[in-house]
């Protein structure tokens, strides 16, 4: 009995060994660094003297913090959403096709290779004044417009999100449908079910455990959304889709280290509660 | 009849939406065998300020390889920007491999304590976006004297938490019997790690490494922010600088761009798959 347990120490500590690196790793250059961050976002920029919430207060009166946050929030509310049921209808007509599965599998994840530099450059084309969009649109009389300065420029970049991640979440769905056994729907069909009936009790049931990932995965993947963003439209983009990106890219250029270090805080603190809130949601299914 | 029609419209929306996918990879190769005056012509309206509109034909009009030629013989720089990041790429993949995947054998068959309050701590931190760890990573950067380098932007991304998270799934697969079976016949952690362990979630490797490459490939938050001079920047800062001006370039380029992750990606799909799946199914 002493013997086993003094075994199971051992392989524990083990165990403990393969993580280490990686651990002292992130350690060391990603949370200690960090904790000075929020520090710093206590103290004075230039002297260091202590100044308590001061920074925070400059933060939340700044207007361009405002539109960003509020762009942010705006685009994550709106896009993640949206992916997620798109993706899910997509996985669920291409399961009930059930061929060239793979092909498809392959043209829907074919965005993810795609340079970003070079979709930016599709969208200029597409987008511009005189562009393809216009062009099209005058074909029917309509009138054209510069859509990257109007709030257009928002809705671009959404959907530019959901092309370049359909194939991603396709995929996640994918793999939460096949995990579903066939034996419930066969069960549900002999008591007499109809389709729609088998989606709502089984299917989307059944799914629920892998929404958390896959939000958090598509929450992860729309902070990437800002390099479309920014390489189409440059530091100063339409208001619409002013992101928090920018403006952190812009406080950084101008120096301004103690809104980056409050702005970064408070940033890390909405991310925290929101992993939290995922994990409950995630723990509670399982 | 109905059942057979209603298949066919399937298809049809399928392929539809499978047609608006892969379309500005049809866009890319067209536009790059077009000859320079072709594309001028093309773009005209959006870059000269003419009247009309731009125009997007499906096929060159007179395929050449001039810009291939051009890009590939006469912009050294397009050479340098290349192989920069293929060298960060290389780092970081090798970087990640060397910690992620042993990290992830240990959070997945260990049995420390917190080791779940560790594992939700790496997933807090995959979630961070850039601009969250920008100023502590400039501060690292600086105090490191690795500003500007590339050794700086490899350590950045060799710590990422995300192939942890992803190779986990794999690990955790791996049935606890066998290694059980393996510790009676007396092997040891390491020997049950590289003789179980990596074979079994081999697959998971390889899939990490096909998502990192993709990811490595279009990195560039950081070395926009981190690397000043310009003969250190990856290729993917290169393309943004070609406006539509030099369109011709930017199409040759962003088609080489694309070769490299076509290719890991086509070498990797079923593996990749398997990796993007990995975190959607609860064992």
């Amino acid at each position: 009995m002493r013997n086993n347990l003094m075994k199971k120490m051992r392989r524990g500590q083990t165990g403990f060994l393969f993580v280490l690196p990686s651990l002292l790793g992130m350690l060391a250059f990603i949370v200690v660094p960090f904790g000075d961050v929020a520090r710093r976002s206590f103290l004075e920029a230039v002297s260091g003297a202590w100044a308590g919430f001061a920074n925070y207060r400059t933060v939340f009166s700044n207007t361009a913090f405002r539109l960003a946050a509020k762009n942010t929030l705006r685009f994550e509310a709106i896009c993640i959403p949206l992916l997620l049921a798109l993706s899910l209808l997509l996985a669920l007509l291409l399961n009930s096709l059930n061929r060239h599965v793979r092909f498809f599998k392959s043209c829907f994840l074919a965005p993810m290779a795609i340079p970003v530099a070079s979709v930016a450059l599709l969208w200029k084309i597409l987008f511009h004044e005189r562009g393809a969009l216009s062009g099209l649109l005058h074909l029917f009389h309509l009138p054209g417009s510069d859509w990257m300065r109007t709030p257009w420029a928002f809705w671009i970049l959404v959907a530019s999100y959901v092309w370049k991640n359909l194939g991603y979440n396709l995929i996640l769905w994918l793999a939460g449908l096949s995990a579903i056994s066939p034996h419930l729907y066969e069960a549900a069909r002999v008591d007499g079910a109809g389709r729609w009936q088998c989606f709502w009790h089984i299917t989307l049931p059944n799914l629920l455990p892998s929404l958390f990932t896959i939000s958090a995965l598509s929450i992860l993947n729309s902070f990437k959304a800002f390099r479309e963003a920014y390489l189409a439209a440059g530091d100063y983009p339409h208001e619409s889709m002013y992101l928090l990106q920018h403006l952190f890219n812009n406080w950084y250029r101008d120096l301004s280290m103690d809104k980056m270090a409050a702005g970064a805080t408070l940033h890390a603190g909405v991310i925290f509660l929101l992993v939290l809130f995922l994990k409950q949601k995630w723990d509670r299914e399982e | 009849m109905k059942k057979l029609f209603l298949e066919k419209l399937k298809a049809l929306l399928l392929a539809l939406l499978a047609f608006v996918a892969v379309y500005p990879v049809c866009f890319l190769l067209t536009g790059s065998f077009m000859g320079g005056g072709e594309i001028r012509e093309n773009l005209r309206a959006a870059t000269e300020g003419q009247a009309g509109y731009v125009r997007m034909p499906w096929l060159p009009q007179y395929p050449t390889l001039q810009s291939y030629v051009e890009l590939l013989l006469d912009s050294p720089e397009f050479f340098v920007m290349f192989w920069n990041s293929a060298k960060l790429s290389v780092g970081i993949l090798a970087g990640q491999a060397f910690v992620a995947v042993p990290a992830a054998w240990g959070f997945a068959k260990g049995t420390f304590p917190f080791r779940k309050t560790l594992f939700a701590i790496y997933i807090l931190m995959m979630m961070m976006p850039f601009q969250v760890l920008m100023l502590s990573d400039y501060l690292l950067l600086d105090g490191l004297h690795l500003l500007d380098s590339h050794a700086g932007v490899i350590l950045l991304s060799v710590f990422s938490t995300f192939p942890v998270f992803i190779l986990y799934r794999f690990f955790d697969s791996v049935p606890d019997a066998l290694l059980e079976a393996a510790r009676l016949d007396g092997a040891n952690q390491w020997q049950i790690f590289f003789h179980i362990g990596l074979p079994l979630g081999f697959p998971g490797v390889i899939s990490i490494l096909t998502l990192g490459f993709l990811e490595c490939w279009n990195l560039m938050e950081p070395p926009m922010t981190f690397l000043k001079s310009k003969n250190l920047w990856p290729l993917s800062l290169y393309l943004p600088n070609l406006g539509l001006k030099d369109a011709k370039a930017a199409f040759a380029a962003s088609v080489i761009a694309l070769i490299p992750a076509i290719l890991a990606f086509l070498a990797g799909q079923d593996h990749l798959e398997k990796g993007i799946a990995a975190a959607a199914v609860k064992e």
